[in-house]
């Protein structure tokens, strides 16, 4: 009796070793996968990005392609992307917070929002190629076209951060503005909103640096997976950073498999370490604040 | 006098105030409302086109047809060949993500220290930031070359490394819905646990996962989902193959390349096919059977999170 219930705690500590052990190889599989990733990326992409990479348009000669035009196009598109996104997403959270009754409607609305996060970006596209081309006889593959699809796929992700930042601004800041005799507009203007805005603005960040990072929908409405000029204005063709990439992945040439594909996906991934950098800095400033 | 006339203009002015709020009242209320809107939209352009669709090519021939070929005469639109695409990558992303996934929330919510956490939580949302083009570009160039060292039948596409890389993008998906399910139950019912003289493992296996059950299967839902739609890794890694492929025989499915929905519709989106054709109609049929799988699964795994959270807040 006494030897069995020995032998017994032996095994369950063999077991609670041998779990704690899968956990953690478990939880490295996934770091040691993106450590991988980048170390692979960065090794072949040494010697190829440099000032005349960024700064020139494709080609088919691997040593003069560069990625300028589709750098551009993919500004062009976030710029436009977050001026669309910014007063609509913060408008809805701004309602489902402050104003809206707690009802049915509501209620609705707060499922679909969360439920429109989850759709396949590519179902987007096409919505954006129905609605904005057939429908609206916009012509493809222009900015505009792109940034409004694509403001479409970030919207709930921006109301959804939007409300949360909106969420953690405290009742008594309310009730003070309130208890000078400010009207509900006059407290979300001068309190609410100054308030929340470092919250919302890393939202916003966050939800561009999704966006930045789209090719399918962008493929759905047209635009160029490969370009030679940088667009001018908002109704020009363009081409964004991930559609030149694929266009490069494509092509069978070591040259481009092993040194201009990777060069594209480190200034892709720079520009979005730089987006997050900029989120977590104005988080960083927002709680030292507090 | 004066008092009143003081009184009287406040009065004008907290009305005019009150008007420009009940102004920015309908506004916010019309953000709100567009995204009903635009779900609306999305319903009813799937719909339309795919009506026009299903009035040439019956919805029986395009749910059970086991030829995809809308871009070549003679043009076939059986469905089932894309639907065993996406089944095989969502299949071999799911054996990858689902364990991985909730063994590592395991660790970070009973094992990991809090310095370790800290670092490891931040690395794992990096890898869910990551463009899926990356994954797709990885897929295709490093890890399919890798692979054929182990297994020299595979093809250069192949669903295997697409659904690899799938797997790995959903792994934080898993991880964190898992971790904040397993974060929400309370410490009373591990301390019952020890006090009953349990192991940390008995205490994790049997008392936290158990009671963090539907947080864990919500995660699952999602991340299957973002599986079944993921677009730009597949279409790279796994080609452009329509092929019924056959689950029973794992290497035929997964070391051949398939074609998923997703990838059939970025094949015809890159052709130029025009607005009326069938092939382009098409689109809009594959779009309404992918959007109808993940929006209803998506409502399922918010359905049971949600009834999660009413247990124990």
């Amino acid at each position: 009796m006494n030897s069995k219930s020995v032998s017994e705690g032996k095994v369950s500590r063999w077991e609670g070793r041998l779990f704690y052990i899968l956990c953690f190889l478990a939880t490295l599989f996934g770091i040691g996968a993106l450590a991988t990733l980048l170390v692979y990326v960065f090794w072949d992409s040494i010697g190829w990005v440099d000032w005349q990479f960024i700064t020139s348009s494709p080609s088919r000669f691997p040593a003069q392609a560069g990625i300028y035009p589709a750098l551009m196009g993919s500004v062009f598109v976030i710029a436009l992307v977050a001026l669309f996104s910014l007063p609509l997403g913060v408008g809805a959270a701004i309602y489902l917070e402050e104003y809206a009754p707690r009802n049915t409607l509501t209620r609705i609305i707060e499922i679909n929002i969360a439920n429109l996060a989850g759709v396949p970006s590519i179902v987007y596209g096409l919505l954006g190629l129905a609605m904005f081309l057939t429908l609206f006889n916009l012509e493809d593959g222009t900015v505009f076209v792109g940034s409004l699809t694509l403001t479409l796929l970030i919207l709930p992700i921006v109301i959804i951060s939007a409300k949360e930042a909106i969420k953690s601004v405290p009742d008594s800041h309310k009730h003070a503005a309130y208890g000078v005799g400010a009207t509900q507009w006059q407290m979300i203007r001068s309190v609410v909103l100054p308030e929340a805005a470092p919250g919302i603005m890393t939202g916003l960040i966050l939800a561009l640096a999704r966006a930045i990072g789209e090719t399918a929908p962008l493929i759905m409405i047209g635009a160029a997976t490969s370009i030679y000029s940088a667009p001018r204005g908002i109704f020009d063709m363009f081409s964004g950073m991930p559609l030149q990439i694929f266009a490069w992945s494509d092509l069978p040439s070591p040259d481009f498999q092993h040194g201009v594909t990777p060069a594209g996906v480190v200034v892709l991934l720079s520009i979005l370490l730089l987006m997050n950098s900029i989120a977590v800095f104005i988080r960083y400033r927002f709680q030292r604040g507090e | 006098m004066e008092h009143q006339k003081d009184s009287k203009e406040s009065f004008l002015k907290e009305r005019a105030s009150s008007n420009k709020g009940l102004l920015a009242k309908y506004v916010f209320f019309f953000c709100a409302i567009l995204s009903i809107v635009i779900t609306g939209a999305i319903i009813f352009v799937l719909l339309s086109d795919a009506i026009v669709f299903f009035s040439h090519i019956s919805p029986i021939a395009f749910f059970t047809g086991t030829q995809w070929n809308p871009l070549i005469k003679p043009e076939h639109y059986g469905v089932l060949p894309l639907i065993t695409g996406t089944l095989t990558i969502t299949l071999g992303a799911a054996i990858i993500a689902v364990p991985t996934g909730v063994l590592t929330a395991i660790f970070l919510s009973e094992y990991a220290s809090d310095g370790f956490r800290s670092i490891v939580k931040p690395a794992l949302e990096i890898l869910a930031g990551i463009p899926t083009i990356v994954y797709g570009y990885f897929a295709l160039v490093y890890l399919t070359p890798l692979l054929s060292g182990v297994l020299p039948t595979i093809r250069t596409f192949n669903a295997l490394s697409g659904s690899i890389v799938v797997g790995i993008m959903i792994i934080p998906m898993v991880s964190s819905i898992t971790e904040d399910a397993m974060n929400a139950v309370p410490n009373s019912l591990r301390e019952g646990g020890y006090a009953l003289g349990a192991t940390k493992f008995k205490v994790s296996t049997t008392i936290v996962v158990p009671a963090a059950l539907s947080g864990i299967i919500s995660s699952f839902i999602l991340a299957i989902s973002r599986a079944i739609g993921e677009t730009m890794a597949v279409t790279i890694a796994a080609g452009k193959y329509p092929r019924m492929v056959n689950l029973l025989k794992p290497d035929e499915a997964f070391l051949k390349p398939v074609e998923t929905m997703t990838a059939a519709m970025v094949e015809i989106g890159m052709s130029d096919v025009s607005g009326q054709t069938i092939a382009y109609k098409s689109l809009f049929a594959i779009g309404l059977t992918l959007f109808g799988i993940t929006f209803l699964m998506n409502l399922i795994s918010n359905f049971i999170k949600s009834r999660y959270r009413e247990e124990y807040e």
